[in-house]
């Protein structure tokens, strides 16, 4: 036990630890919490009337956000996958990053889900024992479930990974590759079932399309390997962590099929919606031209298209695909076009006219945008901690010492600099 | 603060009358990992509660006798909340004339009157009147909601009310992550406030706009609380929660018509009890064409339109 505590304590003293841009970079998401910490006590005081959700539009930009984290915390399979199934070196060292990047993106899903609830003092009701879950029914339990498990797992791999790192000691593979393999079908499920809970809905048309769960999937494999890109290069920067240039190729290689994948789906969706031209039309008119003068989601829509086509053709062209400039660039761009397309772009049309053909055109609250920037905050500060933590760990800079870490290092070499 | 007593975890005189895993689990979480809830004005007999169907007859009683010691603190005034349950042999069956409506909105405003609606910020409407062109039929993207006439019927125009369908096949019951809302026998979609959790599937899962969110505390002068309610249906309803239209369940299972039939100038509205043949709706049902909303949904509403005239 003394080996457990002698670990955490090691944690505490890294996260406490680290240079000037490190501790910059913590207060700013400190103040961020705070921000959503004050907006969150407002919603709570006066009901969700603090947002501009409506009946028409009752589910808005927390459920937008939340559909686009859940799609970046599934997308840490695309490390996963080569990774260990096919042995591939260059990407084995760093995966477990990804992995720290879906537990991050699963706290500010579930914050997000949260936030949104009208209810939260009876989120139990929602748990198996304490409560009655509605199975199988009910894609929202099913999405609690899977997702939950999906964190547990994670944890649970990165925790072991990280703990057996410090002691110095190699991994079991008979605990470790029987969760990484779990952690994939759980991972496609969790976006799977998110993707259903919409699919599902017979009364929203724009979401009642089989393409849906595929497009998730595809999105999905852009938009978190895209932060996974820029962090490999800022952890190469400041710490001794060796993350070869083919690596990061390969990882942009396979964002560019996979939004080659999520275009061709779009193209399809909206081939079916223009041609047959049915009532169902209206969503789609909505988020891409218009009713008469509601307007409010075509600029985003354009722009999530443009960028989304942009990050293409830079990721597929060898030369601008290896050049960082232009890869920054593109991995900035899908950002952009996925969070547009997968949370707004997606939630709102459906909506948006209503089930009984009203339109009310719906934009976030100054408080909507402080939740929203607390919860991003939290998930930003769980990652930054994570890796702070992990960095050293996974280079062997720190470990556990003769006497169990009692004499732990002061500062892992590079880190001062992060 | 006299009212946050500290939670009776177990019923008087021993084991829980539903002596389940649940009940236990509920039991000791209650004594341990929420008990600091407490200072925070959260009601841990309500935390702790089981599922409305759960509940023993003297539990619900204590359930009720709550919601009657709420309203006289909120409201000042003595109330009869029941918890009628369905009557056996009666299947609620409701008939829309559409060729008779002026869409005077009478319905819609007897409604917030019998269910005690929320009246202002937002004001909420169990009755959706849509006016329509003549020229389109039915037809939701030429239907307008906010409609306002010097006089109606205007020239060219029909209406059209919508409200809970009532479905034998609800999607809202389907998608509800809690089972905060279930179909009961006489066919009524009842919510119970005190076990939705607020996350508003139901209202993406309803294809009839016919499920309300209570965004903030609901305003309702005290004068014009209706004192007779009904736990499923019109007792006044916390922030954060989903309501909708239950046939004025509190009327209806006690024999009267719902206040929306009851008030339409014109006669279009028709209910009854589609198991008894001698029914108004089933006499509509055998002389009249009727046809449901969204049939191609298959949510088999037990609320009709037709066309008398």
């Amino acid at each position: 036990m003394s080996g457990i505590l002698g670990f955490l304590k090691t944690c505490v003293r890294l996260v406490l630890t680290g240079g000037r841009a490190y501790k910059a970079w913590v207060a700013f998401l400190l103040v961020m919490i705070g921000v959503g910490a004050v907006a969150y006590s407002k919603q709570l005081d006066v009901g969700l009337i603090a947002t501009n959700m409506r009946d028409e539009v009752s589910w808005a930009f927390y459920i937008g956000n939340f559909t686009f984290l859940v799609g970046v915390a599934a997308a840490a399979v695309l490390l996963v996958i080569p990774a260990y199934v096919y042995h591939w070196k260059p990407i084995k060292e760093v995966a477990v990053l990804g992995e720290l990047l879906a537990i991050s993106a699963l706290v500010m899903c579930l914050l997000f889900i949260l936030v949104d609830m009208g209810r939260p003092d009876r989120l139990h009701h929602i748990l198996p024992l304490l409560g009655t879950p509605n199975w199988p029914n009910s894609l929202l339990a099913w999405d609690a479930l899977v997702l939950n498990l999906y964190l547990v797992v994670n944890l649970t791999l990165v925790v072991y990974l990280l703990y057996t790192s410090y002691q110095g000691k190699g991994y079991d593979k008979r605990i470790f590759v029987p969760l990484v393999l779990l952690s994939i079908p759980i991972a496609i499920s969790t976006h799977t079932v998110t993707a259903f809970l919409y699919n599902g809905m017979a009364a929203r048309p724009y979401w009642n399309a089989s393409i849906l769960a595929p497009r998730f999937i595809a999105s999905a494999f852009c938009s978190g390997p895209a932060v996974m890109i820029i962090l490999f290069q800022v952890l190469r920067k400041t710490n001794d962590l060796e993350i070869k240039d083919e690596a990061i190729w390969k990882i942009a290689e396979l964002m560019s099929y996979a939004m080659f994948l999520n275009l061709f789906l779009l193209g399809a969706e909206l081939f079916k919606e223009f041609y047959s031209a049915t009532e169902h039309l209206h969503y789609t008119e909505y988020l891409w031209l218009g009713i008469g003068e509601h307007r409010a989601l075509v600029p985003y829509a354009w722009f999530s298209l443009f960028c989304s086509v942009a990050a293409f053709l830079l990721f597929l062209v060898p030369k601008t695909r290896k050049n960082y400039v232009t890869l920054n660039l593109g991995c900035l761009l899908i950002w952009a076009g996925v969070y547009i397309e997968k949370g707004m772009g997606l939630i709102i049309p459906g909506m948006t006219p209503d089930t009984l053909g009203q339109i009310y055109e719906y934009t976030p609250t100054i408080i909507e945008w402080g939740i929203a920037a607390g919860v991003f905050g939290t998930g930003f500060l769980v990652f930054t901690l994570l890796v702070k933590v992990s960095v050293p760990i996974l280079l062997g800079t720190f470990r556990a010492g003769p006497q169990e870490g009692a004499a732990a290092p002061a500062a892992p070499a590079g880190l001062a600099a992060h | 603060m006299s009212d946050r007593k500290i939670p009776n975890v177990l019923p008087e005189g021993g084991a829980p009358a539903d002596a389940s895993r649940r009940a236990f689990l509920r039991t000791a979480a209650a004594g341990a990992a929420f008990s600091g809830l407490a200072g925070c004005g959260v009601d841990l007999e309500d935390v702790f509660r089981s599922h409305f169907k759960e509940l023993s007859k003297d539990e619900l009683a204590k359930v009720l006798a709550k919601v009657e010691e709420k309203n006289r603190k909120r409201f000042g005034r003595e109330t009869k909340v029941g918890a009628e349950g369905p009557i056996p042999g009666v299947e609620f069956g409701y008939g829309l004339d559409i060729s008779r409506c002026v869409g005077c909105r009478r319905c819609v405003y007897a409604c917030v009157e019998e269910n005690n609606q929320s009246r202002e910020t937002p004001q909420v409407h169990w009755i959706r009147v849509l006016e329509m062109e003549k020229e389109h039929g039915v037809d939701l993207a030429h239907a307008e909601l906010y409609y306002e006439a010097e006089g109606v019927p205007r020239p060219g125009k029909f209406y059209f009310p919508v409200q809970c369908q009532q479905c034998r096949k609800p999607p809202c019951v389907k998608v509800c992550p809690t089972q905060a809302t279930w179909k009961e026998a006489d066919g009524i979609v009842v919510v119970d406030y005190d076990w939705c959790i607020g996350c508003r599937c139901c209202m993406s899962g309803c294809p009839y706009g016919a499920r309300y969110f209570n965004w903030a505390d609901g305003v309702l002068p005290a004068g014009e609380l209706n004192p007779n309610q009904h736990y499923l249906g019109n007792r006044p309803r916390p922030k954060g929660v989903v309501e909708k239209c239950t046939f004025c369940i509190q009327r209806t299972r006690n024999g009267r018509y719902p206040a929306c039939v009851e008030v339409c100038p014109v006669g279009a509205r028709k209910f009854g009890n589609l198991l008894d043949p001698e029914s108004e709706i089933r006499r509509v049902m055998e002389t009249k064409r009727v046809y449901v909303f969204k049939e191609e949904l298959a949510t088999h509403p037990q609320f009709y339109f037709f066309y008398a005239t």
